[in-house]
């Protein structure tokens, strides 16, 4: 056993630190922060990333990967949030390249991932459906064959970003057979085809990412489709895994972590200084035992796949842990600050409170969402009784 | 014994129900949150007619001269709709405090609160002090017959929309000292007073307010604030416990019935195990929130139980209201799946206000540290 990084390692760490000091700006932050505009924040910084040759770590380098070890992606990562840098958005880079490099055609390749570097396209992702949640197979949004098209009809729901997209990547109902998994196909859709409606949905964090996407009649040509007709289903579980090894968040969680203490140490009570608190020292180190306890675990699982295996059905512990983590550390945010963790918005900050309030409200908001998506936790846990436990 | 609401107490929750029945729907209410306010001042009218507005009160003022258990009552009532009309910072805090206060128009104004033309707040906190009512800068010095005040309070509930507001004020003493605090009124159209105003994750309207040289009325006897304001601090937590006994029993029962109606896998989610036992949890951690809100209106009414006794069971049921109502809340978004989400939904917005509730006058370290200083100290 030996958890030391290696003196290259360590090379890689400075310069990963230096170009996040000089790339990732005070005013990019605040922009990043404000989420005023979305897309613009996120593509520029992208193509920041792009440029320096670092936007998808997860990519094969022969496709425009980095080639970067498992090592290497873990200091990638820390030093990212360590900056309070935004990962990029997943759509594109994370979740459709993949199936397209694994799965599809050459002229695909050439057509889609290029763009996917460079964030020239935006991609969302339309799986969910108002009858197909956490049972996804259920999916009954249709593509019908007509000649060189297929023409595509029923709804997504959930779909995050769907408003600035230029590319969906769909799941849909090609053919019927008794087992419901078969029978879907993959699909890529330009959102500018003829007979896309997309319809906001509102969240509880009073922000719009979230859509219904309806498809009336849509021709989508057979081109796009990748791999073989009714195999979606294979390519998409394929890409879940993917998904799932980068969820732990640890990196994430440490920098709210240090967030707390740093304003527990401004804040004070009746004693003194929040953090010389007894009752709110348990709290915190409650939540800090566990997060050091999950960085070995998701090194234990990094190292693994190191020496060549791939993320089993062990990853979904990381989800759960993971996302059990960060919830608690937004609940302790708000707290930490207090009442002004209330705040929906000012006509302008009266004090810094004010402002860190309001982004940690957004955050806790919003964050309920993680035990939600990408697999829900009572999902994982199912998935651990079966694929681990044997039960 | 007997831990059931009295028929007329009974009477006084359905006509709740009946009003919010007819009147205040979830897009209702979402109408009368868009008014400048944040509320809707011809529902108000309606609490006062009813009578509901006076219930806290004591007759000689011209109340209805209600106990704790009946503004418990009402209350939960209010929690179960959802009602986002000022009733807590109107009637709990600015009039238990002004009712408490040694103010000589006491009973006109109070008439007046009770009667819905009036509109008051109360100014306490300030910045740096998080939950703690004794750490107060700001300060009134006498000047003539009346006293100055400055300083800065923050999160005000219903600061910019009130006519008068009630401000605690430091006339001696240290920083911290729960002696040397004062009770000033004064009028928010004074020169001096300047409140803004923002809105919370609840719907409630709140303003931070800075005090230049404003003219303010002593109230209490000089430099003793702190004991009313405990005092009626302790009726607060008891109406929101109350308030958020309403909002869970609402929360869970609404989980239920969704879970029973979503189906997956070809089946009603409700079916799985994992969430039926889930679902007991919420349910317990409701019925025990209850009980021990049950036991506080009991002991707080019960002249044979000291002071001690009552801040201890007080404490402990906003503790509890902290605990069991983070678990309930998280609980309902979570089997709603992303449903839970929306806001369309009134499950995010009952969860916010009780996330809320459990945040704006102390989190559950804050009211567990209060249970311990009482229950072990000295
Ligand atoms: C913020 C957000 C962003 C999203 N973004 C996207 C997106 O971009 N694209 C996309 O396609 N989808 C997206 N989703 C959808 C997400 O994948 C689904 O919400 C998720 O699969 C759960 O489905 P559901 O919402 O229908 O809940 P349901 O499946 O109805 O689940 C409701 C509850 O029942 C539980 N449950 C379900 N089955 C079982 C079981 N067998 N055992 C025990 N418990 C069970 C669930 O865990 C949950 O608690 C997003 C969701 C959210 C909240």
């Amino acid at each position: 056993m030996d958890n030391s990084f290696s003196s290259a390692d360590l090379e890689f760490q400075q310069e990963v630190r230096a170009f996040f000091e000089s790339e990732f700006t005070d005013e990019l932050r605040e922009r990043v922060q404000s989420s005023s505009d979305v897309k613009g924040t996120a593509v520029e910084w992208q193509k920041k990333l792009h440029a320096k040759g670092w936007i998808a770590p997860d990519w094969p380098a022969e496709v425009g990967g980095t080639g970067w070890t498992p090592v290497q992606k873990f200091i990638f990562d820390a030093e990212r949030c360590a900056a309070g840098a935004p990962d990029v958005v997943p759509f594109g880079l994370k979740m459709v390249a993949p199936v397209i490099f694994t799965f599809g055609n050459d002229e695909q390749k050439q057509k889609f991932l290029p763009k996917i570097l460079n964030s020239d396209d935006w991609w969302c992702q339309g799986y969910s459906e108002p009858g197909a949640g956490s049972d996804l197979a259920a999916l009954q949004t249709k593509a019908e064959l007509a000649g060189d098209d297929y023409v595509v009809n029923g709804a997504k729901i959930w779909t995050t970003y769907a408003q600035y997209a230029d590319w969906i990547f769909c799941l849909v109902r090609t053919g019927q057979f008794e087992k419901r998994q078969q029978g879907i196909s993959f699909l890529l859709i330009d959102m500018k085809s003829e007979g896309i409606t997309v319809n906001p949905i509102h969240t509880i964090d009073n922000h719009h990412s979230l859509n219904e996407v309806v498809f009336d009649n849509v021709r989508v040509p057979v081109s796009n489709r990748v791999g073989n007709e009714n195999q979606g289903w294979t390519y998409a579980k394929a890409l879940l895994a993917h998904e799932r090894t980068s969820i732990a968040g640890v990196a994430d969680s440490r920098r709210w972590l240090q967030e707390i203490i740093e304003l527990a140490k401004s804040q004070t009570n009746a004693q003194g200084s929040l953090i010389d608190d007894p009752t709110f020292q348990n709290r915190l180190s409650d939540i800090e035992i566990e997060l050091m306890a999950l960085e070995y675990m998701d090194l234990r699982v990094l190292a693994s796949l190191s020496s060549g295996e791939t993320p089993g059905p062990e990853a979904s512990l990381l989800k759960i842990k993971g996302t059990e983590i960060q919830q608690a550390l937004q609940e302790l945010r708000m707290q930490t600050i207090g009442a002004y963790a209330g705040t929906l918005k000012a006509a302008q900050y009266q004090n810094d409170l004010h402002a860190r309030g309001y982004e940690s409200r957004r955050a806790y908001m919003y964050g309920r969402a993680a035990t939600i998506y990408g697999g829900s936790n009572e999902v994982q846990r199912n998935v651990i009784a079966k694929a681990v436990l044997g039960l | 014994m007997n831990f059931e609401y009295s028929e007329e107490q009974n009477l006084l929750k359905e006509s709740i129900v009946r009003w919010a029945q007819d009147n205040y729907s979830f897009d209702q209410r979402r109408v009368g949150m868009s008014n400048d306010n944040g509320f809707n001042r011809a529902h108000w009218q309606t609490f006062a007619e009813l009578g509901w507005l006076s219930v806290p009160f004591s007759e000689e003022n011209g109340g209805y001269g209600g106990s704790v258990i009946d503004l418990a009552a009402v209350m939960e009532e209010f929690g179960k709709a959802l009602v986002v009309e000022p009733v807590f910072a109107n009637i709990v805090l600015f009039g238990g405090l002004l009712e408490r206060s040694s103010y000589q128009d006491k009973a006109a104004l109070l008439a007046k609160v009770i009667d819905g033309s009036f509109m008051g707040a109360v100014a306490m906190y300030e910045p740096h002090a998080r939950f703690d009512t004794s750490n107060v800068l700001t300060s009134a010095t006498q000047s003539g017959d009346g006293y100055v005040i400055n300083g800065y309070k923050s999160m005000v509930l219903g600061g910019a929309h009130a006519d008068k507001v009630i401000v605690l004020a430091r006339t001696s003493g240290e920083q911290t000292d729960e002696l040397g605090l004062s009770l000033f009124l004064a009028d928010a159209q004074t020169s001096g007073f300047s409140a803004e105003r923002y809105a919370l994750m609840d719907g409630q309207q709140v303003a931070d307010i800075t005090f230049d040289n404003v003219s303010g009325e002593l109230i209490c006897e000089l430099g003793s604030a702190f004991e009313i304001l405990q005092a009626t601090m302790q009726v607060a937590q008891i109406a929101l416990a109350a308030e958020a006994v309403g909002i869970m029993g609402k929360l869970n029962a609404t989980t239920v019935e969704y879970t029973k109606t979503r189906k997956q896998f070809g089946v009603t989610i409700s079916s799985f195990q994992a969430l039926q036992h889930r679902m007991v949890d919420t349910f317990m951690a409701y019925e025990q929130t209850r009980s021990l809100l049950v036991g506080a209106l009991c002991e707080l009414t019960d002249k044979n139980v000291d002071g001690q006794q009552a801040k201890k069971i007080t404490h402990a049921l906003s503790a509890l209201v902290a605990k069991n109502g983070k678990l309930i809340g998280d609980e309902a978004i979570q089997m709603h799946g992303g449903m839970g989400l929306t806001d369309e939904l009134d499950v995010g917005h009952y969860v916010k206000r009780l996330m809320m509730i459990n945040l704006m006058f102390g989190d559950a370290a804050f009211f567990q540290t209060k249970f311990n200083q009482t229950a072990y100290a000295g």
